[in-house]
């Protein structure tokens, strides 16, 4: 009964789903005290993070069928607006809450005017339209040096309690330090549990099943009485203001905040990407899609790298899996899981066509 | 009920409705009939307001509803069933009757009188819309639309495809929508079907209503059916 409150009766329905969801849960829960090392905590908020932001994608694309190009703008309001606070006034929490508000309201007046405005066109020129506004807002970033760092973006300091210099306690627990770094990553790691739990809330209540009506026939939940617009706007107004919470937590995380780790052009793409392959419309689709994808991102090259090692007396093999190449092998990777999963890792497990 | 006046429609650059009157009388049932591409598929349409009528006006239960938004119409009280069914494929058949209930879970009473005619819904309850068959479907986007007391009800070729023994059980569900004195306009083509529902019958031709009388007249007159139709009613099926 709890379980299914929490999981808003929307459970796995696949035992190797289920499982898989397990180990990524189970992994992120305890990675700071299995996967010691400072590069494996950062995968892994960055994971968190995605999974918030990519199921946030989701609510927009698998549910709604909204084709927008904006999603890193927001997340990178968020950014900007937890990390442009906490560098002009200070590492303070007054600072990260003011900054958080202020791009809160940013993100929800920029998606409503976009969506109330754009959401009538067809979906190709909505698409157009938030490429357009988000490149424009990533140039405002970029030029307004004074304000944002310009293309170096701003580092700055965080509330004392979650600086890597701060003891919770003395003692180490399992040979990991309770220091503030740990109390960010599970800042990062609970806000994007709420999150995404929070998401699949909306899409399993009344209001999901409208935008699943609408992203199969708008025209269809029109004659129900359904007001479209007004429909499609809340949905894209709920997904801005996500990944701008999204955004704020990678900035909190980071102590940094740039138009490469947030308006980039290329983070769409990856959102974009981990969507079609954890599955559209199925919010399980971006915790799975996010954790192999970042994990692919971070570790297939050092795999390659030791595959390489493994074949030198081989060599058309060793120059294949030369580490160099592990961009060209993770593109193989996801033309063959589109290829074999069309819809998605999530949809294949559900017995999906 | 609903009247219209001298109702054009354009698709486009054709010009498909060319004044259509045509009055619906309450709790009536009013057959529409005419050859393929005579406009009774877009009368319908223009309706619901999924084409705004060019001219001419729409008056619904006393208020004009000629610009009025699709959303706002059907929350008037008009439910259309369109002819490719207009089921969600991807929500469960529970799923499409919330939906279309609107304000949450529809009423038990209703679901199980809508079940005594259309029982495969009950069986098949958590299964995705997609997955039924073509009369199941059909079956589904009626109980759709009545799934919550409306005032009229826009039907288009219900029975087109469907076996004899799920078009009886949507004679059935018709019959006791008059009963309840529901108002609906029907397109068809089976003429069998609609020979002992219908009230009144409105003939088109090229975008305008050239007949409209009881359908015992029409049903009952072979030359009158020669002349709107072409042919005998008794064929027309």
């Amino acid at each position: 009964m709890m379980l299914s409150r929490m999981f808003s009766g929307d459970f796995p329905r696949s035992r190797f789903l289920a499982l898989m969801l397990l180990v990524a849960f189970a992994g992120l829960t305890l990675a700071p005290f299995l996967f010691p090392g400072a590069r494996a905590l950062n995968v892994a908020a960055t994971i968190c993070v995605f999974i918030v932001l990519v199921a946030s994608y989701d609510l927009l694309l698998g549910y709604t069928g909204i084709v927008s190009f904006a999603h890193t703008m927001f997340y990178g309001i968020g950014a900007y607006g937890v990390g442009l606070s906490l560098y002009s006034v200070g590492p303070t929490w007054g600072a990260v809450f003011m900054g958080l508000t202020i791009a809160l309201i940013l993100s929800l007046v920029l998606a409503l005017v976009i969506g109330l405005f754009s959401l009538r066109v067809k979906a190709i020129f909505y698409a157009m339209i938030t490429l357009a506004v988000a490149s424009a807002f990533a140039v405002l970033a970029s030029q307004l040096s004074d304000f944002t760092g310009g293309e170096d973006g701003r580092t700055f300091g965080v509330p004392e309690v979650l600086r890597p210099g701060f003891r919770l306690i003395d003692a180490e627990v399992f040979g990991t330090a309770i220091n503030g770094k740990l109390i960010t990553y599970y800042l990062v790691f609970f806000s994007a549990l709420a999150l995404f739990l929070l998401l699949l809330r909306v899409v399993n209540s009344p209001f999901g099943r409208v935008l699943q009506a609408i992203r199969e026939n708008d025209f269809r939940a029109e004659a129900l009485g359904y007001r479209t617009v007004v429909y499609r706007t809340l949905a894209n107004c709920l997904s801005a203001v996500t990944a701008t919470l999204a955004g704020a937590l990678m900035a909190l995380w980071l102590r940094y905040t740039g138009p490469q780790t947030t308006l980039s052009l290329t983070i769409m793409m990856d959102i974009l990407l981990i969507v079609v392959i954890g599955g559209m419309g199925t919010l399980y689709g971006a915790a799975i899609g996010s954790a192999l994808f970042i994990l692919a991102q971070n570790y297939l090259q050092a795999l390659m790298r030791q595959a390489s090692e493994g074949l030198a007396a081989v060599p058309v093999l060793a120059n294949l899996f030369h580490p160099d190449r592990w961009l060209l092998w993770l593109g193989v990777l996801f033309v063959l899981s589109v290829y074999y999963f069309p819809s998605g890792i999530v949809g294949k497990l559900r017995g999906r066509k | 009920m609903l009247s219209l006046t001298g109702v054009h429609t354009h698709i486009g650059q054709y010009h498909i409705l060319q004044g259509v009157d045509l009055v619906l009388p309450h709790g009536e049932l009013t057959v529409l009939l005419g050859r393929n591409g005579a406009g009774k598929t877009t009368t319908l349409r223009t309706i619901m307001g999924l084409w705004h009528a060019s001219r001419g006006a729409l008056v619904f239960d006393g208020s004009d509803i000629t610009q009025t938004a699709t959303a706002d119409i059907a929350c008037a009280g008009i439910a259309y069933v369109p002819e490719n069914m207009g089921i969600f494929s991807d929500l469960t058949v529970h799923e499409n009757l919330v939906l279309a209930a609107r304000d949450g879970e529809p009423d038990k009473a209703r679901l199980e009188w809508i079940f005594g005619f259309f029982p495969a819904l009950k069986k098949f309850w958590n299964q995705a819309a997609g997955t039924l068959s073509g009369g199941q479907k059909q079956m589904l986007a009626i109980a759709r639309a009545i799934v919550e007391p409306r005032k009229l009800l826009l039907v288009d070729e219900p029975t087109k495809g469907l076996a004899p023994a799920i078009i009886q059980s949507l004679i059935t569900a018709f019959r006791e929508l008059k009963a309840m004195e529901t108002t609906i306009l029907l397109v068809e083509q089976n003429f069998n079907f609609v020979r002992s529902l219908g009230d009144s019958v409105a003939v088109m031709d090229d975008g305008r209503i050239v007949h409209v009388g009881p359908m015992a007249e029409l049903s009952e007159n072979l030359d009158l059916q020669q002349k709107l139709l072409g042919l005998s009613l008794d064929t027309h099926q």
